[in-house]
């Protein structure tokens, strides 16, 4: 179990004078949701936190120790990443895809074994996209290719998840199946922290919240506190009517 | 997973290229029948038979090898690097800047090493700039690195018409040659198959890695590999490969693109599996193409380019169509 803590972190997005500093710990059995609308810097904070980006100011820690000076290979153990955009430059089947997740764990002259055929087949099993095991990656859907791409995390299994927009191009059954698998792996003790657009889906699957406005300005906790219609409102600049299903708020812009 | 399935490959391509190697040897001006052949190479036959076969047939036919074998995994490795299959050591300029170093011994009047030693630092010369100005002022794309080193090539370009211009008639022919590919001057093959040999073993370990930096830089770094370091040692490696290739048998096109393309279209692309196929596969691509160069106008002599061109482009397209991918 990991513990992921941003220490006076100022994210560097270009042309942006400065930004309230990050002090938050996300823990495990924590599902985190970051919103935001466009351009507020929802990817370089992702980017940031896994180290693939360098902070302006302040420090990534995961388990008290900076990430900057930790090796790629020490952080790939320990936090992984779904990306928003992928590259398939080369033709690739969806096992050889998922199973290199298993890459930050294997010696760099070792195969893959059958442990790890077996943690990539039971991914492929937990995402649906088993039944596409030999198909290739550059034909399948966009929704088949995001549930390949969080099967790839679940395979490299690290305490720490981060993903960008998970709930991109999935139908709403793939949706909430993610959704569960996510909180799932929170329960078991991972911390998991997502970037997303749809309020509801972070109103009924997540525990924290973190609000990034476009100033740079930022606040974060637990979900009921910060997801009430006045905060909203100012983040996307949106009138909001708010109604209650099933035990959580749901949010509908005003036409 | 190293069982006998995924080895399969390269057993069927190591013994294609060892055919292509007695094939080779035994063609040209006083054929040498195939069972001749292998008893010459096993240390019997006929003196005159082991001239032919151990001192004049069997140094170029090695050379011929290394030379298919270098250009394939140099454009092997230049295609992950820039994760673009049009990637190869001749489309960045590499073997345009050492063409311009043979040729500028050439035009001095000098020949045999110094006319390597020249098209070898002419290689890294071209390796140097492409790199140097395609990182510019920090950021350092693949479109970049295509981009900066396709217009170097095409410097390189003028530069050759330029020397051609000026060169006097009486070494155009030479520099043709040298130009379009020729294994007919090649020197000892021994120091390239070392590199080769060298080469695959350093990549051996780095296969895995590999897979993972071909799907791009981001996603590579989020795995756990330091993406900088491993692109500077790929980029060496396969500027390395390229100079050594062109500095035995002259710039070769087609060899580095088509064979690593060809390979993956049948075994897929996994770095451990194609990176040894491109040695093997090329090895024997070139070997066949310098036996034909031999014998089709016999005896008179093509240069081997041609040949390896001439195979190649239907080879490529049909592959390329069957495939439908």
């Amino acid at each position: 179990m990991t513990v992921l803590a941003a220490d006076q972190l100022v994210i560097d997005i270009p042309g942006r004078n400065s930004g309230v500093p990050l002090n938050l710990a996300a823990q495990p059995g924590q599902v985190w949701a970051v919103l935001g609308p466009n351009g507020t810097g929802k990817t370089t904070l992702l980017h940031t936190l896994a180290g693939l980006h360098p902070a302006r100011s302040g420090r990534v820690l995961l388990d008290g120790q900076s990430v900057s000076a930790m090796t790629r290979k020490a952080v790939s153990r320990k936090l992984g990443l779904v990306f928003q955009d992928r590259q398939d430059g080369f033709p690739a089947t969806v096992l050889e895809t998922v199973l290199i997740g298993r890459h930050p764990w294997l010696a760099s002259w070792k195969m893959e074994g059958a442990e790890d055929l077996a943690a990539a087949e039971q991914a492929l099993e937990a995402l649906d996209v088993a039944h596409l095991r030999d198909r290739l990656v550059n034909t399948l859907s966009g929704g088949e290719r995001q549930r390949v791409a969080i099967a790839t995390l679940l395979t490299q299994n690290p305490d720490i998840w981060l993903l960008d927009e998970p709930g991109n191009h999935l139908d709403l059954h793939h949706q909430v199946a993610v959704m569960g698998l996510l909180n799932a792996q929170a329960k078991s003790g991972k911390t998991v922290f997502l970037c997303l657009h749809d309020l509801n889906l972070a109103a009924r699957w997540c525990s924290h919240v973190l609000l990034l406005y476009p100033g740079g300005d930022a606040c974060w906790g637990p979900a009921r506190n910060m997801l009430v219609p006045a905060a909203l409102e100012r983040l996307y600049s949106q009138k909001l009517i708010t109604v209650e299903a099933d035990g959580a708020p749901v949010f509908v812009p005003v036409r | 997973m190293p069982d006998f399935k995924t080895l399969r490959p390269l057993l069927w391509l190591a013994l294609a290229g060892l055919l292509a190697m007695v094939v080779s040897v035994s063609l040209g001006s006083g054929p040498v029948n195939p069972a001749d052949t292998v008893a010459v190479l096993t240390g019997a036959g006929t003196p005159l038979q082991q001239t032919l076969i151990l001192e004049l047939r069997l140094p170029r036919t090695l050379s011929a090898f290394a030379t298919g074998g270098l250009l394939a995994v140099a454009g092997a490795l230049m295609q992950v690097l820039l994760r673009n299959p049009l990637a190869d050591p001749y489309v960045l300029g590499l073997s345009g800047g050492a063409a311009v170093g043979a040729l500028l011994a050439m035009l001095a009047g000098v020949a045999g090493v110094l006319v390597s030693g020249s098209a070898f630092a002419g290689a890294m010369l071209a390796t140097v700039l492409v790199f140097g100005l395609a990182r510019g002022q920090g950021s350092w794309t693949p479109s970049r690195l295509l981009l900066t080193g396709v217009v170097i090539a095409s410097g390189w370009g003028a530069l050759i018409t330029l020397i051609l211009a000026m060169a006097p008639a009486s070494r155009l022919p030479g520099m043709l040659y040298w130009l379009m590919g020729d294994l007919s001057h090649a020197g000892s093959p021994w120091p390239a198959l070392l590199v080769l040999v060298l080469v695959c073993l350093v990549l051996f370990p780095l296969g895995r890695t590999l897979n993972v930096l071909a799907r791009g830089p981001m996603q590579a770094a989020a795995l756990g590999v330091d993406v900088r370091p491993l692109e500077w040692l790929i980029y060496l490696l396969a500027s390395v490969l390229t100079a050594t290739a062109v500095t035995l048998a002259g710039s070769v096109g087609f060899v580095g693109l088509v064979v690593p393309h060809m390979l993956r279209l049948v075994l897929g692309n996994d770095q451990r599996l194609i990176l040894p196929a491109c040695a093997l596969a090329g090895g024997a691509l070139l070997v066949l193409a310098d036996a034909l160069a031999r014998v089709m106008i016999a005896p008179e002599q093509l240069p081997v380019g041609v040949i390896t061109a001439l195979l190649g482009v239907p080879t490529f397209l049909y592959l390329l169509y069957r495939s439908g991918r």
